[in-house]
């Protein structure tokens, strides 16, 4: 259980970018976590209440964008998402694959703040 | 309702970049120094200590070798290695799941890095926290008991995927715990398929070498004199 630390960093960038910007009360937080970020994403809205109390994020929203593993696959030349991210096989062509593309992401996209 | 208009802020920042840039840094710390750096990870009491011991003991022969220990409480795990005569030092983390490249930073103070060849950085025993934070390391290695269970790779696909080696551990249990060595290589290498592997025994000295080869392969810049 490592998401309330990811939280407090979550809540310090997001608190920088938006004083920054000039705004005093972040209202909704856009987040992008990957199939393979081992993020827990409930576990992290829980963190998320506890590390944004008292600061001006207080009250904001988290939306989370689940990201799927996204692979690139040599032999159709073409990415594809992964439906299991336990399996790295092409879904196409069943070949085995180690290049992945996208899904350990955990990114802050976005803020909407007034 | 205030009146203030919502806005929209771009950020686009990975969440972790504070500890990314700390890594990044003790990275080129390490390289400055010459030192091999190894982070090793498992689940809790896959054998991460007793191979460390060995290891040391073996490596510390030929290299000038280090170890960081990283765990919640006590300082047990660093008095058992310091006795193969390397150096050592423990991080009790207070109860974080995990090292963070901050941590890390702080407890190398001190320690004349040039002075080593190797150090092995052993993570808390944790198969999910750890594989988040980048600690400046040159390779990840993971190891896997055959006491857990062949598809503990496919339970952590997020930590094993991202092993540089996947090391199988107490080798000399595999019968007693009828393990499936083929069953085990098919779990990592579904979430892996490039993955090195190396079945090892602290106890035997079953795959050391082979260890051994590897991480003088993954480079050391000057041997001992």
């Amino acid at each position: 259980m490592h998401e309330l630390s990811i939280a407090i960093n979550l809540v310090q960038i997001a608190e920088d970018a938006a004083r920054k910007a000039g705004a005093s009360q972040v209202t909704v937080v856009y987040l992008r976590v990957g199939a393979l970020s081992a993020i827990v994403p409930d576990a992290l809205r829980f963190g998320f209440e506890i590390a944004t109390d008292g600061t001006i994020l207080a009250g904001a929203r988290l939306e989370i964008e689940e990201v799927p593993v996204r692979i690139f696959c040599d032999h159709c030349a073409a990415e594809a998402d992964l439906p299991n991210p336990q399996i790295f096989c092409c879904p196409t062509c069943q070949r085995p694959t180690g290049h992945m593309v996208q899904g350990r992401e955990l990114e802050l996209t976005s803020l909407e703040a007034t | 309702m205030s009146d203030t208009p919502t806005r929209l802020i771009d950020v686009r920042q990975h969440v972790l970049s504070k500890n990314d840039r700390l890594a990044q840094a003790l990275r080129q710390r390490f390289d400055q120094a010459g030192v091999r750096v190894i982070n090793l990870l498992s689940s809790p009491g896959a054998g991460k200590t007793r191979l460390l011991e060995e290891t040391l003991r073996r490596l510390g022969q030929r290299y000038r070798v280090a170890a960081l220990v990283g765990d919640l409480a006590t300082d047990n795990d660093a008095r058992r290695l310091a006795r193969s005569g390397a150096a050592v030092r423990q991080i009790e983390t207070g109860g974080l799941c995990h090292l963070e490249a901050d941590l890390v930073t702080r407890h190398l103070e001190g320690w004349g890095l040039a002075s080593f060849d190797f150090l092995f950085i052993e993570n808390v025993g944790n198969l999910v926290c750890p594989t988040s934070y980048d600690l400046g390391e040159h390779a990840r290695v993971v190891l896997m008991a055959v006491t857990e269970g062949e598809d503990k790779p496919l339970k952590y696909p997020g930590t094993f995927r991202w092993a540089d080696l996947v090391l199988i551990s107490k080798l000399d249990m595999a019968e007693a715990a009828e393990f499936d060595a083929a069953a085990a290589r098919a779990s990592i290498t579904s979430v892996h398929p490039d993955a090195t592997i190396i079945a090892t025994s602290a106890r035997t000295g079953a795959g050391l070498d082979e260890w051994l080869a590897w991480l003088e392969m993954r480079g050391t810049r000057h041997e001992v004199p």
